[in-house]
């Protein structure tokens, strides 16, 4: 399961004088969720273009599904598919109308195409309204009969570009279940997003990109060790008998990095292994009263904010906003 | 670095899917009824005016589409025409752009070439389709009225001047397509491609003799005769023949009146002021060879504008 399906070289894309996507290097391997992260303007769009064969490569190269998209374009086209952002479809035709044009465009014979065009709007539960005109489609449904086309083409690898902007929590949520789908029958993702809890709970991996660059790679638990410099926050709500220092003796366990009093009685410690044990142990040494003891698994939306904090300025004190 | 793959891939079912689209529309059945209603009264009136002489004019057919001194079916398709044609083309890809089906298309393997060709043909076609119905109607109602059936020689003139009056359509297709490429917004690309329209049919016949005097000054000596310098009317000829519009009547004025033996204004002129009232009709062959350059022309103009559409369309960016 280790070969890799994607494989950028140095990629690169330049408008004149501007540097928009500059040297990438990345691989994904089969079968694996991707997330790459950044804020608007990042590149991201461009990156996916240039996957695909839509946007001329400036410099460096890539290969897609063993295909490199600059000179092999119908290839790659053939084994992706690609929801881009905010996805169109022709209003005045109907949901398998609009499946069929592009299962033609992908050639697939008439028999071939009835069969898998219905099996793909009821796996994104559009059958009820498959002989409906796109026109009366709310936005959850279009991006539903997006992922349909994926479905139908028979994608190796999906390439999703904000496949949740706009979307209500429920839709959201639902979309979100039918990408899990894909990844266990073995689908390889690639998503951008800037909505950045879904991408923890989908992916395998993330990067996270600014200014035509990924900064940083690799798991939550990695970004958060790299970027946090810890990956545990413990919410520790305790009162300490007087004149027994608590954030002194949280401070020695060991493992802990940082200490926080985060309000009267409430203290925030940031460790590189689960420390609750241990300071439940101080707390109790310290004849204090334990009222409240928990443990954040480290967030994306911590490190991406600390992530991007850190770009712009370089303080040192390691805060929280987990 | 040479791409894989025919760019032809995918040419019918977009093709298919475009002119299934164009005849569905309600835009398609308005331009039709455009056409056929404009087309009725000049008809009419020809058929009119040819009652009265059916029995004296070798060319009843012909008359039928341009009897000469009246507005003829001729000359309103020389303004419907461009107008049908653009009413098709001018939101062919800022249309995709805008529903954002675009980017989506072309992530299906397709090239771009495929998608920009099938837009087109299916243009050429439906205009083609819609000519040739008018042309039907014509020649259909005109033997119908006059109760005098064709001679071989007019129903070859009158298929020569539908193909031409195709490629005419095909000059405004591609200029509404180019301008559906270059703005993002239809509104904008229909009232440029209508501005261009105008400007070649009403104010270029203006423009251009006085463009053609400041290039080539015109001598005295013609001056003081009351005549045309040959230089600048030569100049004049040039220049005026960038309109397709003026292209167009030539060539049809050429195919439709078989006595027509050289184009401009000039000689015709000439023939009016000696009393002169009609030359010989030449053979089929020779107006071809009078019409030709016209003709030709024509469709270069056609090709000239989809291949800029085609080079600014390969170039443009996908993304919304």
């Amino acid at each position: 399961m280790n070969e890799p399906v994607i494989t950028a070289r140095g990629l690169t894309k330049r408008y004149g004088e501007a540097v928009v996507v500059d040297a990438l290097d990345f691989d994904i391997v089969k079968g694996e969720t991707f997330g790459l992260l950044g804020p608007n303007g990042a590149g991201k769009t461009t990156t996916i273009l240039m996957m695909l064969g839509l946007t001329d490569v400036s410099a460096g190269s890539a290969i897609v599904a063993g295909y490199d998209p600059v000179r092999q374009p119908l290839e790659v086209k053939r084994r992706v598919g690609y929801l881009p952002d905010l996805v169109g479809f022709y209003d005045h035709m109907t949901a398998v109308e609009n499946l069929t044009y592009t299962a033609r465009l992908m050639g697939f014979a008439r028999n071939v195409r009835e069969a898998r065009i219905a099996d793909a709007l009821a796996r994104v539960r559009l059958s009820d309204v498959a002989n409906k005109v796109v026109r009366t489609f709310s936005r959850g449904m279009r991006q539903r009969l997006g992922l349909a086309e994926l479905i139908m083409k028979h994608a190796e690898i999906a390439i999703l570009d904000e496949p949740t902007s706009g979307l209500d929590p429920q839709s959201t949520h639902e979309f979100l279940d039918m990408i899990g789908e894909l990844k266990r029958e073995g689908v390889t993702v690639l998503i951008t997003s800037h909505l950045l809890d879904q991408v923890q709970r989908l992916c395998d991996r993330v990067a996270l990109f600014h200014g035509g660059r990924i900064l940083v790679m690799g798991t939550v638990p990695e970004l958060a060790r790299q970027v946090l410099g810890a990956g545990f926050v413990v919410d520790v709500e305790a009162a300490a008998a007087p004149g027994k220092e608590l954030p002194a003796r949280l401070g020695a366990i060991a493992g802990v990095r940082t200490v926080q009093q985060t309000g009267d009685v409430t203290y925030r410690l940031t460790a590189d292994h689960d420390v609750r044990a241990e300071a439940a142990r101080a707390v109790v040494a310290a004849d204090g009263a334990l009222m409240r003891l928990s443990v954040d698994n480290p967030s994306l939306d911590a490190i991406y904010t600390r992530f991007f904090e850190k770009q712009t300025a370089t303080d040192g004190e390691i805060r929280n906003a987990a | 670095m040479r791409r894989e793959g025919s760019p032809w891939q995918g040419l019918g079912t977009v093709l298919l899917k475009e002119l299934a689209d164009h005849l569905d529309s309600a835009r398609m059945m308005l331009l039709a009824l455009l056409m056929v209603l404009a087309a009725a009264v000049p008809f009419y009136s020809a058929v009119e005016q040819l009652r009265t002489t059916t029995s004296e004019d070798p060319f009843l057919l012909l008359k039928l589409f341009n009897p000469g001194r009246t507005l003829s079916v001729m000359q309103i398709l020389g303004f419907v025409i461009p107008v049908m044609a653009i009413g098709l083309g001018f939101d062919a890809v800022n249309g995709e752009h805008n529903r954002r089906t675009l980017s989506r298309i072309l992530a299906q393997p397709i090239y771009r070439d495929a998608l920009l060709a099938g837009k087109f043909l299916a243009g050429i076609i439906v205009l083609a389709v819609n000519l040739t119905c008018l042309w039907l109607l014509v020649v259909g109602f005109g033997v119908y009225f006059l109760g005098v059936p064709p001679s071989g020689d007019e129903f070859a003139r009158s298929v020569v001047f539908l193909v031409t009056a195709i490629a005419y359509a095909g000059v405004w297709l591609g200029l509404a397509m180019l301008f559906s490429v270059l703005f993002r917004s239809p509104a904008t690309a229909a009232l440029l491609a209508l501005g261009v329209w105008l400007f070649m049919t009403l104010l270029w016949p203006q423009i251009a003799p006085f463009i053609a005097q400041q290039i080539a000054p015109p001598d005295i000596r013609y001056l003081l005769l009351g005549a045309l310098d040959p230089q600048t009317y030569a100049w004049e000829l040039a220049l005026s023949r960038f309109s397709p519009d003026l292209l167009f009547q030539e060539a049809a004025r050429t195919i439709l009146t078989p006595t027509t033996q050289s184009l401009g204004p000039i000689l015709d002129q000439i023939r009016q002021l000696r009393g002169e009232v009609v030359g010989a009709a030449l053979p089929l062959r020779e107006s071809l060879a009078i019409a030709w350059p016209q003709a030709v022309g024509l469709i270069a103009g056609a090709i000239v504008l989809f291949v800029a559409t085609y080079v600014v369309f390969q170039r443009q960016e996908v993304r919304a």
